[in-house]
């Protein structure tokens, strides 16, 4: 039977550990709130940006831009997007485990895939499987910048344009709110067909656009920059993500230590009566015998 | 009178967005004017000013190179960035031009290009900024 020292031992060093997840919680809180921010003002620039291109993709020509370009399927790239850090819960768990079932429903498809990653996480991940890896990328947790999605979409952009794949999807963690996120599939290239898009009703009759400099032009500088804001996108709500599942993450991880807390200290109590018990009746004991 | 829907819309969150009349940009083949019932056109816009006039009103904006979707309608601005004249931290842009002539000076391991549109846009700023002020 445990000693009260040893109990007394223990409680403390929870109580050690709940202050730590107390702490990482309030980091991930004011992270979260941060990036959040970030990723609220990118929102409508991303959408208007993808308004910009369904439109262009339903008046303008298709052909004026390889990424745009729809070929037949048959090799895809798969970008999977986690954290470079634990501690968050479910969260990489999810992504991977998504990542791998549309993995291998692509391959029962007999498409060829091939993954690229970004995220500590996922290296360990595919590395422990074996996996080879295309491209990854780590580091960039806490510290997103545009550059990272430019670098990104550099890569995937040019395997697009030389035929190493005929498609890309994104898989990375959409947020919905603090408390839910939600992984999600998104295809990324051949860029936003038009067919996709949903057809404006007021706008049918509207003449074809004029271009300054010419379309080509226009194209060649629009696409890719939209590309990169898809990819910076998913980046910022994949961060913003990462620091929501944290932050429930630590707060279940300190309610636990309070319940485990609040366990011990009745068993420390009970061992402490029992002592003090027994102390007594040895006294009275001694007293007895003496009389 | 007709009016014209100008939004202004940047990486780090929208900058404007309103009715106007009148609405003045820097395309990089050169400045454009458009008016309510202008005919579809998009193009690329160069580092320089927009101008919108409301009425007696005009606004001015500092708009770092994007995009423009004009449509009867509607102008659609895509900046990399964008700032109202009222909110361009004068002091910034002047010690960016300071460091960007510094560094056109010692032209050793400089990236021209990223100098000089670095340049640029610290003296568009600066002069949206005095104009604005004076």
């Amino acid at each position: 039977m445990a000693t009260l020292r040893d109990i007394r031992r223990r409680i403390k060093a929870v109580k050690n550990t709940s202050q730590i997840t107390k702490a990482m919680k309030m980091v991930a809180a004011s992270k979260l709130r941060r990036t959040q921010g970030r990723m609220l003002d990118m929102r409508p620039y991303a959408d208007k940006m993808y308004e910009v291109i369904t439109t262009l993709g339903r008046f303008g020509d298709v052909e004026l831009h390889p990424l745009l370009a729809k070929r037949p399927r048959g090799k895809v790239e798969v970008l999977v997007i986690t954290s470079d850090r634990g501690l968050c819960g479910a969260f990489n768990t999810n992504i991977l485990r998504a990542a791998n079932n549309h993995v291998k429903e692509l391959e029962a498809e007999s498409f060829k895939v091939s993954i690229s990653a970004v995220g500590r996480k996922a290296d360990d991940y595919y590395r422990r499987r074996s996996i080879p890896l295309r491209a990854h990328w780590a580091g960039l947790s806490g510290k997103i910048r545009y550059q990272h999605a430019q670098e990104i979409a550099a890569s995937l952009s040019e395997g697009y344009i030389d035929g190493t794949f005929d498609e890309v999807l994104l898989i990375y963690n959409e947020f919905k709110s603090v408390i839910a996120q939600k992984v999600v599939v998104k295809r990324l290239l051949p860029f936003a067909s038009p067919e996709s898009g949903q057809p404006h009703s007021d706008t049918l009759e509207m003449p074809g656009f004029t271009f300054e400099p010419e379309a080509s032009a226009v194209y060649a500088s629009l696409i890719p920059k939209a590309v990169e804001i898809e990819i910076y996108r998913a980046l910022l709500e994949s961060q913003t993500s990462e620091e929501a599942a944290r932050m429930s993450a630590m707060e279940n991880a300190s309610k636990s230590a309070e319940e485990m807390i609040q366990r011990l200290t009745l068993v420390a109590n009970k061992v402490r009566q029992a002592t003090i018990t027994r102390e007594l009746m040895d006294i009275v004991g001694g007293v007895e015998a003496l009389k | 009178m007709e009016k014209l829907i100008l939004e202004i819309v940047t990486p780090y969150g929208p900058v404007f967005n309103g009715q106007v009349e009148e609405v003045t940009a820097r395309g990089s083949e050169g400045e454009f004017g458009v008016l309510p019932g202008h005919a579809p056109l998009v193009t690329t816009l160069a580092i320089g000013i927009l101008s919108a006039r409301e009425g007696q009103n005009t606004s001015y904006f500092f708009i770092n190179s994007g995009y423009a979707e004009v449509g009867p309608e509607r102008v659609l601005v895509l900046a990399d960035s964008a700032e109202k004249a009222e909110s361009i931290d004068l002091e910034r842009a002047i010690s960016a031009k300071k460091r960007a002539e510094e560094l056109l000076r010692h032209k050793e391991n400089v990236d021209y290009a990223k100098t000089e549109s670095a340049l640029e846009r610290a003296v568009t700023r600066i002069n949206l900024a005095e104009r604005h002020r004076g």
